[in-house]
């Protein structure tokens, strides 16, 4: 004997007619949305307390967003800290990025910061000096600045873009890169703009899911 | 020892139960805080806390030695997770933070899981958890956990309190914000120095860290396209998730649904936020929803979610989740919308409050008369029906209504997890806020008795709170019937015992197969004659006819009291709609998954 309930089979029901993405948006029969992932950088201005590093790095690997670095530092106020983050996400989630960080209690603001904004990499980069000239002009090209020396090798310090420190690692790369450390990217907002003031919460809140308030930045 | 409150009766005629300290003692009266523990004590007396849920232990000694002299009424509870879940419904039934408190190590770890289960459901909760002294934090001194750590992921926010002249601060700031705003919970971690450490400052004001920020009212400019949207809809839906009841917002959505005459869907926290007796309401929608419900919100064109999050397993497959509707998504959190589902008009701010900006600024009801007519029609197609032959054994949804229709509207309802939980959804009918205690986000097992007992208290004294539970889901937490028993709590435990891990049978039989892998209960206890031993009081239905006449004995029992209910174990819940799947495909037998 079977149970259940009367009514049409699924078969015979009438069925909708449209569709979601995967990120629930509604897919207009025009224009399909895409959402390409985007490089960015956020930064979230947080209170210098016990904590609140593994408050922001458990967010992202419990959410799983995806996340390029992380710096973090004491800013002019020492109460508080400056966290500067690079995500690569598509739109939907650089938002839920933004919104899921000013949640968390100890964070003051956070900020996507506009493409103009300058930032900035640290790396060591301990190469062999078995030809110390032409590592020397490697390093100038670079503008990098030899902060030890041994027989065997030679450490330089260098600061810049991604893309530069990149270039330049690729490039002491014919000598043999021995050791290699990098800080991830740090940054601030360009003249008298605030690098972590706040837009009010209304205006964060992506009403038409369209690109990012700002260009996608390109480092400089 | 400060005054026990007298046992919660049902009988509230000849004498109302005093289960409130009395307000006698004034401010100026009471003696001086001297310890971190006693500002802790006095933090909470003065946000008003009446009740506690917890276990003592050594980290936390010293703040019931200060609870000691307190007008806070403390229940010890069999374990920590029975605080937790108590304290949880305490927050569900009241609106106000429940209390729980633990001490360190594996009292605090204890306490995860009721603290995950709050998260999940926005609950207020505050947990106080006892911390070995700040000098040994980090050396793995005896009882240590780092509590805070553990619990980061899931509370609103956590503090390891290293002052005592903070505590009562931290504190402070702990309840306020786990009420505030979207309601969670939050945990204080109470390092003994600390408590024990002197101190005299008691914060005077019940403000959460002013880095926390909450919108009230939602941009008037998107309401007003949001008004649009709707007087031009044809076909719109509103689904009422656990935030309406959360925000007391019922009030207003039922005034707006009403008035423009919208067909009503809630989500299963949101249960109780519309009377489900109502013409406009379709009940619930999800995995386990009504037939009706999941094809109005897969037809509907607009769609008007207050307080929900749009949980999986509301959506089912996000791809074919209300495909044909503009979504008009109301919520205090930001970060709630566009996370699941994308919503073309964000109207962020409390229920109540965008509920009426909204009803100001709709001028005109949507056309939308063949919409309901084809509403009410699904709703005869898709009847809640199931059948129940004499000769067989008892149909678990007959108890449910049965149950329901014993009570009272304003009984309350508690559950564990699994199929009992999804009858009681499907087969009572909830018509008031904050009478549905169940848990949702986290699915925990166990959650019903301790639950029950924190409802009870919150409760008004002649509500019935009745536990459904499951067999196996009772046995998880059965020892906190102890606690009923020794404080004589008038509520109703109607186990639906299928001698099976219910649910699991279930998706065994549809999705593998039949193989019955560890879902058989070869042997179960009697649960009317433990409950007996617990000191309870035991029933047993094993017949139709024993039934009304069952219920009715246990309700009137004045005590806690257990129906083992023999149910049919090879009953299964429908209609359901397989997880990721489409909601309009749910199926109504086990022929059509
Ligand atoms: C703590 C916990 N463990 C495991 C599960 C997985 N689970 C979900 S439903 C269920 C069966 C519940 O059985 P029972 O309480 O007897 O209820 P029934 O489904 O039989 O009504 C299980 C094991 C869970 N939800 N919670």
């Amino acid at each position: 004997m079977t149970y259940g309930l009367e009514g049409p089979a699924p078969e015979d029901r009438p069925a909708p007619q449209g569709r979601r993405t995967p990120q629930g948006i509604r897919i207009d029969p025009e224009v399909e949305a895409e959402h390409e992932p985007r490089r960015t950088v956020i930064s979230a201005l947080v209170k210098h307390e016990p904590g609140v590093l593994s408050d922001v790095s458990g967010l992202f690997s419990r959410r799983q967003f995806n996340i390029e670095s992380l710096t973090v530092g004491p800013t002019e106020d020492e109460s508080q800290a400056r966290i500067t983050l690079v995500v690569e996400e598509p739109d939907p989630g650089i938002a839920q990025v933004k919104k899921q960080l000013r949640k968390l209690i100890p964070v003051i603001s956070v900020r996507e910061l506009p493409g103009d904004a300058m930032r900035r990499e640290l790396a060591l980069i301990k190469v062999n000096a078995t030809q110390p000239d032409r590592v020397a002009a490697v390093a100038d090209m670079y503008g990098a600045k030899a902060v030890d020396a041994s027989p065997e090798t030679a450490t330089f310090e260098i600061t810049g873009s991604r893309q530069k420190i990149d270039a330049a690692i690729e490039t002491f790369g014919q000598f043999g890169i021995r050791e290699l450390s990098r800080t991830g990217t740090t940054a601030l907002a360009r003249d008298t703009e605030d690098t972590a003031s706040e837009a009010p919460v209304e205006q964060q809140v992506n009403r038409q899911q369209t690109t990012s308030p700002h260009p996608t930045a390109n480092d400089d | 020892m400060s005054e026990r409150a007298a046992p919660i009766t049902r009988e509230t005629d000849e004498q109302p139960a005093e289960t409130r300290p009395d307000d006698s003692s004034t401010e100026t009266d009471r003696p001086p805080v001297t310890t971190g523990a006693e500002a802790v004590v006095r933090t909470l007396e003065n946000a008003g806390v009446e009740y506690a849920f917890g276990v003592q232990g050594g980290a936390i000694m010293p703040v019931y030695d200060a609870l000691y002299d307190s007008e806070i009424y403390h229940v010890t509870m069999a374990h920590e997770q029975g605080a937790a879940h108590a304290a949880d419904a305490y927050g569900i039934v009241s609106g106000e933070p429940g209390l729980c408190l633990a001490t360190s190590g594996p009292g605090a770890t204890n306490l995860v899981t009721g603290i995950a289960d709050a998260d999940m459901d926005s609950d207020p909760m505050l947990a106080l958890t006892g911390q070995v002294p700040t000098a040994f934090v980090g050396n793995d001194a005896f009882q240590e956990t780092d509590t805070t750590g553990v619990t980061a992921p899931i509370t609103k926010d956590n503090t390891f309190s290293s002052d005592s002249a903070r505590v009562g601060q931290d504190v402070a700031e702990a309840f306020a914000l786990a009420r505030e705003g979207r309601p969670g919970p939050t945990l204080v971690d109470l390092p003994k120095d600390v408590t024990n450490g002197e101190t005299d400052r008691v914060p005077d004001e019940l403000t959460p860290p002013d880095t926390y920020e909450v919108q009230e009212e939602a941009d008037p400019e998107i309401v007003r396209d949001a008004a649009r949207r709707i007087e031009a809809s044809s076909r719109p839906v509103m689904l009422l998730g656990g935030g309406v009841i959360k925000a007391d917002a019922a009030e207003e959505c039922r005034a707006f649904a009403i008035e423009h005459e919208i067909p009503v869907i809630t989500t299963m926290p949101g249960l109780g936020s519309f009377p489900e007796d109502h013409d406009l309401s379709l009940e619930m929608a999800g995995m386990h929803g009504t037939g009706y419900a999941n094809m109005a919100i897969s037809l509907c064109d607009t769609l008007i979610g207050v307080g929900t999050r749009f949980d999986d397993r509301l959506t089912g497959g996000i791809e074919t989740f209300a495909p044909d509707a503009e979504v008009i998504h109301v919520d205090i959190d930001p970060a709630e919308i566009s996370k699941n589902i994308h919503a073309e008009y964000p109207l962020v701010g409390d229920a109540a409050t965008v509920m009426e900006q909204l009803a100001d600024e709709v001028d005109a009801s949507p056309e939308a008369k063949k919409w309901r007519a084809q509403c009410q029609q699904w709703k005869s197609e898709y009847s809640m029906a199931y059948q129940a032959p004499e000769d067989e054994p008892v149909k678990p949804q007959f108890v449910v209504e049965a149950l329901d229709e014993a009570t009272s509207d304003q009984a309350i309802v508690t559950t564990g997890v699994g199929q009992h939980q999804m009858w009681a959804c499907q087969y009572w009918t909830y018509t008031e806020p904050r009478t549905w205690v169940s848990s949702h986000g986290l699915g925990t097992m166990g959650y019903g008795v301790p639950a029950a007992i924190g409802a009870r208290l919150a409760a008004d004294d002649d509500q019935e709170v009745v536990c459904i539970d499951g067999d196996a889901s009772f046995l998880m937490t059965i020892q906190e019937l102890s606690v009923a028993v020794r404080e004589n709590m008038d509520i109703t435990v109607a186990v639906l015992n299928n001698e099976y891990i219910g649910m699991v049978r279930q998706w065994q039989d549809a999705f593998f197969e039949g193989r019955h892998s560890a879902s058989e209960y070869g042997w179960c206890p009697e649960f009317d004659k433990l409950a007996e031993a617990f000191g309870a009081k035991g029933f047993r239905i094993d017949e139709y006819d024993e039934v009304a006449d069952t219920i009715e004995a246990a309700l009137a029992y004045d005590g806690p009291s257990v129906i083992d209910v023999h149910i049919d174990p090879r009953e299964n819940v429908y209609p359901m709609v397989p997880s990721g799947g489409d909601n309009s495909q749910f199926a109504l037998t086990e022929d059509q998954l």
